[in-house]
């Protein structure tokens, strides 16, 4: 092939834009790394271990990968029997369970907290007297944290379905719960056994997800009074420089091995986004 | 034994125990999701003194602050909307049918679902640590070409500065969102126009850009969505100086700044209202395509 | 009179040779089938003469033209895919329509031409649907209007029924050789199946590996194919080795048995080794009075496919398979049994190699 003719079928305009979006999605996080290294020339990691040195730090990350955990757990315990059971015996629940699913991308996070707030910071009476069942959610520490557990769940629904939905469909669960059950095996072995291990993959990416999604989330944790590592980073930054520039790169790192471990499971299936 | 156990399995259930197994989840859809949304719904039609009204709804397109801040949020959504689509649609042309390196794809994929993920606190410090008044880059700017941005009308915290922002977790969706659907265009359908005496812009005109645009369309209403719910980004960033709708209704939850609760629960509904009409031009325009890309 | 002439076409992919020292002169208005395998460099060449693929060498004309390095656009060249590769779009007139309104051909004349095209496919009531509401049938018979509607030099067809039912595929096959015949259009007609090959085509490529084993009409591919693929590739086939007692007479040797053969043996020796083919249905059971290229086996296994019997023997401790034709006078001997089998000197076919 002849030099010129190769010059012609080089994608320029492919290359392009390629290093235009590259220098997009890299100077952020390479001047965000200069930054928090730039506090104390003779001491780059200043910022790194001034920020880990903080018990604050350390509190509301544990918190925030704590209240990740739950929400997963909990979210999988809701999901898989309603996913498995729909696909099973209740197809003509799909497009209502599908549409619920789909809501948080109607109904953001904002206002997600906002109704729950103004639903659960009154008292549960029982209906038609003023006794009172039970104190409202947000004025105690358990019920907050149910409340924003909840709310991640919420918002992961739409991630944490579709993935579990998308893995039994692949692996074809009815006909796998039909052999088993001919086979003799019980639900609990069913469940256990078959569609646990064959969603594996499905699972763990929804839950990466989740945990992407809720270890750095400011909405729901600030408007609920919750001290998480989202309104400490935001609360950081009032009055702070160097340290949130660290920890945004942290955060980043995160959100990076979640997303490459999804790839990683899911064998490069895409993920999309979601609401903000 | 083992015939018993299966006869027990497959019992046919009647039809309204059936639904019991999914009691928990809708339980949970109901609490957590519709009772809240509801809520909101019923108040934004309530007076001060809970007598109803539809005054709030009213002043929902009178009421300067609140007309203002919508204008301001599909502003806002409607250009990272535009600009992160196209952006995001030549980048995923240039790995998917643009020639470029097969592995290049996958990296770019990789790196759109890290950076449409990360938003909001982080997303916000780190245009702060590149583009603010001591940013990285500002800093090379000056230092190197002797050009202060700020001096030349630039800022970080305002619509322009903000718009920025919100293109670093717009244009990696509409990557995620075309990379399929560019996929989808078969090479049969370029030899068969060649085959039939077109050349390569006919092509494009007639055949690739009519099939791909109700995924273009629809991925770019997602787009205005995703931007158009967005808060702690914008929040974390200006503190609260650009009233976007969802910067609104976050100062009405910390304290009655309008003056009227029922104003604040309208505009959380007629925001949910923008939000759910994209959803449903989105799903429209991807059933459309699907039906075509069988 | 050559209408379409490959001459000397190879094909390389790096190290690997698609296609190798392709000849063939094609006569206007005939049908000639690429029979294969997959893989053998039958798809390649048809892309060659669409012109998806420029041949590493070799040279292709059109009527006198050299149009090897020409643009797949400017050939004038109609191809059918496949996948049918209709514009998903576009409407069933708007697929039609389409190469003649990319030649910027006047409004009403497209229109025309459109309805002609429908009404040969006879479609004429599905113009306005588009494709996704079509069947597969449909779909092909809409590709083969489009591809015809810019009446086309030649007529390209890639496996185009490959992804139908077989019911489709036969009604189909018998649609596209008429509409050929009609329009007098010169067809080439890529396939894996001999069945649609020996059906549709005036002559038959057969292909393997990247080279042509045997030009020939349907009747001479089936009846007297010269190499061991050929005869394997097309039909099913008894093949034995047997040795050259006298070249001139065709008198050989097989396992101990004599045949006579007609078929060509010059230049070969008394005592070569050659390879001899038998197909199943010239092989019958000994009618009386005849004395040459009788063979005595034993029957092992009897099945019925319907209008054919087919019976296993074994000869000489070779197994050879029989076909007869299935009547309810037809008389069987049992399976374990000896017998005495025979068949015609035209049957014993001579393979190359």
């Amino acid at each position: 092939m002849s030099f010129l003719s190769r010059l012609r079928r080089f994608p320029f305009w492919g290359w392009f834009w390629l290093i235009l979006g590259a220098l997009y999605f890299i100077l952020p996080l390479y001047a965000t790394f200069a930054f928090s290294l730039s506090w104390d020339p003779a001491d780059p990691f200043k910022a790194y271990e001034r920020s880990f040195g903080d018990s604050r730090f350390w509190n509301s990350f544990l918190l925030s990968n704590i209240l990740a955990l739950a929400t997963i757990l909990a979210s999988i315990i809701l999901v898989v029997p309603t996913a498995y059971w729909i696909r099973l015996r209740l197809p003509q629940a799909r497009r209502l369970v599908e549409f619920l699913t789909l809501m948080p991308f109607v109904v953001p996070a904002i206002i997600l907290v906002f109704g729950m707030i103004r639903i659960y910071s009154t008292p549960f009476t029982i209906p038609f007297t003023d006794i009172v069942f039970m104190q409202p959610l947000t004025q105690f520490k358990a019920g907050t944290n149910i409340l924003i557990v909840a709310g991640y769940m919420v918002l992961s629904m739409p991630y944490m379905y579709r993935s579990v939905d998308t893995g039994m469909r692949t692996v074809d669960i009815r006909t796998l719960t039909e052999a088993a059950q001919s086979l003799g095996a019980s639900w609990f072995t069913i469940i256990t056994r078959i569609i646990l291990p064959n969603i594996r993959s499905a699972l763990l990416s929804g839950a990466l997800l989740t945990f992407a999604i809720v270890v750095g989330e400011v909405v729901l944790a600030s408007f609920l009074g919750v001290n998480a590592f989202g309104p400490y980073l935001f609360l950081l930054g009032q009055h702070r420089a160097y340290e949130p520039a660290a920890l945004s790169f942290v955060s980043f790192l995160l959100t990076w091995i979640a997303m490459g471990l999804i790839q990683l499971v899911t064998g490069g299936q895409g993920q999309a986004a979601g609401a903000h | 034994m083992a015939q018993a156990s299966t006869s027990n399995g497959f019992k046919p259930v009647t039809s309204w125990k059936v639904w019991l197994g999914v009691v928990p989840f809708f339980l949970f859809a109901i609490l957590f999701l519709l009772l809240p949304s509801f809520r909101l719904l019923t108040a934004s039609f309530s007076a001060p003194d809970g007598s109803f009204t539809f005054n709030n709804i009213i002043q929902l397109f009178t009421e300067p602050l609140i007309v203002n801040s919508y204008k301001l949020s599909i502003q806002i959504s409607a250009v990272t909307a535009l600009g992160g689509g196209i952006f995001g649609f030549l980048l995923a042309y240039s790995v998917t049918v643009g020639g470029l390196p097969k592995p290049l794809r996958s990296v770019l994929i990789t790196f759109s679902g890290v950076a449409s993920n990360f938003a909001g606190v982080p997303l916000a410090f780190a245009f702060v640590a590149t583009l603010g008044r001591q940013g990285f880059i500002t800093a090379v700017l000056k230092n190197t070409f002797n050009l202060n941005v700020y001096d030349a009308g630039f800022n970080l915290y305002s619509f322009a500065g903000l718009s920025l922002v919100y293109m670093y977790f717009q244009f990696p969706l509409m990557v995620l969102i075309m990379a399929p659907a560019l996929d989808g265009l078969k090479k049969e359908w370029r030899e068969a126009a060649e085959n039939l005496g077109a050349n390569t812009t006919q092509y494009w005109l007639k055949i690739a850009m009519p099939v791909l645009l109700p995924s273009i369309l629809g991925a770019m209403i997602l787009l205005f969505g995703n931007a158009f719910g967005a808060y702690a980004t914008a929040y974390a960033l200006t503190g609260g100086r650009i009233g976007l709708v969802t910067i609104q209704i976050g100062a009405q939850i910390r304290g009655d700044v309008l003056y009227n609760p029922g104003l604040g629960y309208a505009m959380a509904v007629g925001m949910v209202l923008i939000m759910g009409i994209s959803l449903g031009g989105y799903s429209w325009l991807q059933a459309k395509t699907e039906r075509w890309l069988k | 009179m050559t209408h379409l002439a490959l001459s000397g076409i190879s094909k390389h992919f790096g190290d690997f040779t698609a296609v190798r020292d392709f000849n063939l002169d094609v006569k206007k208005g005939e049908f000639v089938s690429f029979l294969g395998p997959s893989g053998c460099g039958k798809t390649t060449t048809l892309r060659m003469i669409a012109g998806f693929e420029i041949p590493s060498s070799g040279m292709i004309s059109l009527e006198g033209a050299d149009i090897t390095d020409k643009a797949p656009n400017q050939r004038n060249v109609g191809m059918v895919f496949q996948s049918y590769a209709l514009f998903p779009n576009m409407t069933v007139a708007q697929n039609i329509g389409f190469g003649l309104q990319v030649r910027k051909e006047k409004e009403s004349a497209i229109k025309d031409r459109v309805k002609e095209m429908l009404s040969i496919i006879h479609m004429e009531d599905k113009a306005n649907s588009f494709p996704y509401q079509l069947s597969g049938g449909q779909m092909q018979r809409v590709a083969l209007a489009r591809a015809l509607a810019i009446r086309p030099e030649v007529l390209l067809l890639d496996e185009p029924l490959s992804a139908l039912d077989a019911k489709i595929r036969v009604s189909l096959r018998a649609e596209i050789r008429s509409i050929q015949q009609k329009l007098g259009i010169t067809a080439i007609y890529v396939t894996h199946d001999q069945e649609e090959a020996l059906s549709l085509s005036d002559r038959i490529v057969v292909m393997n590996v990247g080279e042509m084993e045997q030009v020939g009409t349907p009747f001479e591919i089936y009846n007297f194919p010269t190499t061991r693929f050929v005869a394997n590739f097309v039909g099913s086939l008894n093949t034995a080795e047997a040795e050259i007692v006298d070249p001139n007479k065709g008198t050989l040797i097989m396992d101990g048995a004599r045949l006579e053969s007609s078929g060509e043996l010059k230049g070969r020796n008394k005592g070569d080794k050659i390879m001899i083919a038998i197909r199943p249905e010239r092989l019958s059971f000994l009618s009386e009075g005849k004395k040459e290229n009788v063979l005595d086996g034993k029957v092992e296994n009897i099945t019925f496919l319907g209008s054919v019997v087919r019976v296993d023997v074994t000869i000489g401790g070779r197994k050879f398979s029989m076909d007869t034709f299935n009547r309810p006078s037809l008389e069987l001997p049992k399976i374990g049994e000896t017998c005495k089998v025979t068949c015609s000197d035209k049957a014993v076919l001579i393979l190359k190699e």
